[in-house]
């Protein structure tokens, strides 16, 4: 992994903005130790159950709810309290490196999560907690809870922003579409964080710290709900590449084939700025672009759709599209795979990366070391036609980035 | 609705007299009439758009915080008006409302009238804590109960007449499905009422309504992804189907085959008391078990005539392709070594590793009987099929050198009791598009 200047610079502010807390803290000593606790328990407990899939926008959302009703706690059961910013940072910390403490051991990567959590904690409690430790709030009403949901928002949208940058730092992928996703994501469980953040900020206000055990379990009940989304999202995609080893097992295509045009396309279609929802369907469409070859009762010499002449590709590619609707898979695949053979400029830009990708792949197959450079030349040539050039050169880019080597399934 | 027998409209009838009985005393209290629309409203909004699909769930916190604020005739009249507002799926649309406005409405009485007899209003108005969660969880209890005792005589005195739309669950013995209604729906009602609870506090704490309503943005994410989850499974079961349809490509006559194997073999697993995730796997065990015919060239599966010792050697090798097939989804566990092992035989005589008895896995076990009786039960291009008793006495004589007397036993067993009925799959009848249902049905 290499250094960059701005996952740099996230680092630094986040430790200098942790440092400078817990030595406030230690000087001054901890203020209202009960709630202090109650929080830091919850944050905790928070990160130890975070899970760590792929494809998870917030891994802990309890830890980060948790983390904001801290840093938004006004009243506690009638009474104001008086801890201020640097000791909401730096009860959070400490909470979340010993919720950590099982993940580093296994060695999974926490840096980034910490940095985050910790700027954007800091960030919620340096709008809320000076003023309100001023009385500046006093007889809100329902405008309080107004201005609490306010500062989330506001939070929410920064730490989609340092999300997104500290993603693009690690990955090199174009900022644009990381930050979109991010946003999304903010209205899915960034919503329901937000929301549990606010009410839990004013349950303790009202009720005292019962609220804090009573009122997280329907956020519990959320972060499972997407636990088994994820797990059915995994098996989903398991499943659709097993379909698409079909072709593979019944000696129409190589074996690998699919998956590494798949990984290939994905790659491409990050480079050209695709979305989450988008660059699934494209992985789909890739991996089961062959699929239409079952159909044929004598096997295309060496699965090479690419060297066909065009009715017979676009013969393979409707009767693709005819088994891939069955599937039940957005049917937005079964388009990308009929329209495999169309002409570049009327296809979708789904279609267009596969062909291109599954052009190059056929082409490297069997080349030997020069072999890469060679059909990239070919494909830049037929890019009249058959091949969209804006995705041959992104192509060209992705496979210079990754130094000629075929990245590995991801 | 002609079909719903007499006594399930006495039934219902009554159960509307006593909702009506709910709110009479309506007009003697005074009602805080615009919590009353606000909640009535939100509860049928959230059921609107809950119908559309995006959601699954019903909307109880609306209903138990209303129970939790409002004196009891008043919770009444959230739930009626809120499930009269609120659309209905399937037909007789107006009875089916009627019902469950009648449902709710007695079930929010009965909760309203434990939490009031538990002195929960004033523990709310005071947010007395801990003490608030006692009433609050006397009146989920109440609740859970109301609705599955009046589920279960539904289900009971509707499942007499098969074409009932009520009775469509009558398939699972009434005993059990009523026992199982009160178990399954405790959890998350009652965690519905700890979201109940936090906005009827956070209704009368100075911030007011507004609070109350952030409470509900949690509990309406859960649901979206839930019903996402629904989607996504029903997307990944079609994907499975799939994967036997590109069998039946290139191998027509096996049509269907791969669905009354899945069949068998979750019968035969439900009568050796597996429990339902296995029974589960089991059933995809079976539709599966034939994936790897798809590496055999298809000249050799369509061809009539006796085969070579040289094609049978090919055709043998299918359990080891369905294999390196299906071993990457995780899921299916024990189902990818029946895929491998369908064909072993108790004495060792099988492929592909000829394993003897115990060595072969279980679940391989029941599916090489499912597999077995299908093949003898339908028409083959080269036998005709036989009646069932016929195939039943064949499995049996063959039990103890090709397959396990235990299976063979079970599935004697269920095939007298219940008979096999194998469903008709849609696949048969279906038209050249075929028509995957882009909503699936989202469990309410």
């Amino acid at each position: 992994m290499r250094a960059s200047p701005i996952r740099t610079l996230i680092h630094a502010s986040a430790a200098l903005l942790a440092t400078v807390s817990l030595l406030g803290t230690l000087w001054n000593g901890l203020d209202e130790r009960g709630a202090a606790l109650a929080f830091g328990v919850l944050v905790t407990v928070g990160e130890l159950t975070r899970w760590t899939g792929a494809q998870v926008r917030e891994a802990a959302p309890l830890g980060a709810a948790g983390a904001l009703s801290y840093a938004l706690l006004g009243a506690n059961g009638g009474q104001a309290t008086h801890h201020g910013v640097l000791q909401v940072v730096a009860v959070v910390l400490a909470a979340a490196l010993l919720g950590s403490v099982p993940h580093l051991a296994r060695g999974r990567p926490t840096l980034d999560h910490l940095a985050r959590r910790v700027l954007t904690v800091g960030f919620a409690a340096v709008c809320f907690q000076p003023l309100y430790n001023q009385g500046t709030f006093g007889g809100w009403g329902a405008a309080y809870a107004l201005l609490l949901l306010a500062i989330l928002a506001l939070t929410a949208l920064c730490d989609a922003v340092l999300a997104a940058a500290l993603a693009h730092a690690r990955t090199r992928w174009p900022f644009g579409p990381l930050l979109r996703d991010e946003l999304r994501a903010v209205l899915g469980i960034g919503s329901a964080v937000c929301a549990t953040g606010a009410v839990m900020a004013l349950a303790v206000a009202v009720v005292g710290l019962w609220a804090v055990p009573v009122f997280s379990l329907p956020l519990l009940l959320t972060q499972m709900s997407f636990r088994r989304y994820a797990a059915v999202r995994t098996t989903y995609r398991q499943t659709i590449a097993s379909l698409a080893r079909a072709t593979e097992i019944a000696g129409y295509t190589p074996a690998g084939h699919a998956r590494r045009v798949a990984a290939l396309s994905r790659a491409v279609g990050r480079d050209l700025g695709l979305s989450g929802a988008e660059l699934t369907v494209l992985e789909y469409a890739a991996l089961m672009h062959d699929i239409g070859q079952l159909s044929l009762v004598d096997p295309v010499p060496a699965g090479a759709t690419a060297a066909l002449p065009t009715e017979e590709q676009r013969r393979i590619a409707l009767l693709g599209g005819a088994v891939v609707r069955q599937t039940g898979v957005n049917s937005q695949v079964a388009a990308v795979v009929e329209r495999l053979a169309d002409p570049s400029r009327e296809q979708p830009v789904a279609a267009r990366i596969v062909r291109a990708v599954n052009a190059y792949e056929e082409k490297v197959r069997d080349a030997g070391p020069g072999g890469p450079l060679k059909a990239l030349e070919e494909l830049r040539l037929g890019t009249a036609g058959d091949y969209a050039p804006e995705v041959v050169e992104s192509l060209a880019r992705v496979l210079s980035r990754d130094c000629l080597t075929l990245p590995s399934a991801g | 609705m002609e079909a719903l027998p007499a006594r399930a409209r006495v039934y219902v009838a009554c159960v509307v007299l006593g909702a009506a009985l709910g709110l009479l005393p309506l007009s003697s209290a005074r009602t805080p009439w615009w919590a009353v629309a606000l909640l009535a409203a939100l509860y049928a909004a959230g059921e609107q758009v809950a119908a559309r699909g995006r959601f699954a769930g019903p909307f109880y916190p609306v209903l138990l915080a209303g129970a939790f604020l409002l004196p009891p005739p008043a919770a009444v009249l959230v739930a009626v008006l809120g499930a009269l507002l609120s659309p209905v799926g399937q037909r007789p649309r107006r009875l089916r409302r009627l019902w469950r406005a009648a449902q709710l409405a007695v079930g929010v009485w009965a909760a309203s009238r434990v939490h009031w007899a538990l002195d929960g209003r004033d523990a709310v108005v005071a947010s007395d804590f801990p003490y608030a969660l006692v009433p609050a969880g006397g009146a989920v209890l109440a609740f859970c109960l109301v609705l599955a005792v009046l589920d279960g005589g539904i289900l009971a005195l509707a499942v007499g007449a098969p074409p009932a739309p009520l009775g469509q669950r009558g398939r699972v013995p009434g005993r059990r499905a009523r026992r199982g209604l009160f178990a399954r729906s405790l959890a998350p009602v009652a965690v519905h009422g700890l979201a109940g609870l936090m906005m009827a506090v956070l209704w009368r704490s100075p911030y007011g309504p507004v609070a109350a309503l952030l409470v509900l943005l949690p509990m309406c994410v859960s649901w979206w992804v839930f019903g996402q989850y629904h989607r996504e499974r029903a997307a990944h079961q079609a994907t499975i189907r799939a994967l036997v349809q590109a069998v039946d490509i290139k191998d027509g006559y096996t049509r269907g085959h791969s669905e009354r194997v899945g069949q068998a073999s979750m019968m035969i697993a439900r009568e050796l008391g597996m429990d339902d995730e296995r029974v589960e796997v089991l059933r995809f065990a079976g539709i599966l078990h034939d994936v790897g015919k798809l590496g055999v060239p298809t000249r050799l599966l369509r061809k009539d005539g006796p085969l070579t010792p040289e094609e049978r050697r090919v055709i043998e090798l299918h359990p080891e392709y369905g294999h390196e097939m299906v071993r990457g989804i995780s899921f299916l566990g024990e189902a990818r070594a029946a895929v491998l092992h369908h064909h072993e035989r108790l004495d060792g005589t099988g492929y592909p590793y000829g394993l003897l008895g115990g060595q072969i896995p279980e679940s391989a076990r029941v599916v090489a009987v499912a597999d077995a009786f299908d093949a003898m039960t339908s028409t083959r291009s080269y036998s005709r099929a036989r009646p069932v008793p016929a195939a039943l006495q064949e499995l049996e004589r063959c039990a103890g050198a090709q397959f396990d007397p235990r299976m063979v036993a079970a599935l004697v067993r269920v095939v007298q009791r219940c008979g096999w009925h194998p469903a008709v799959t849609a696949d048969e009848a279906r038209p050249p598009a075929p028509a995957v249902p882009s909503r699936p049905e989202v469990h309410r």
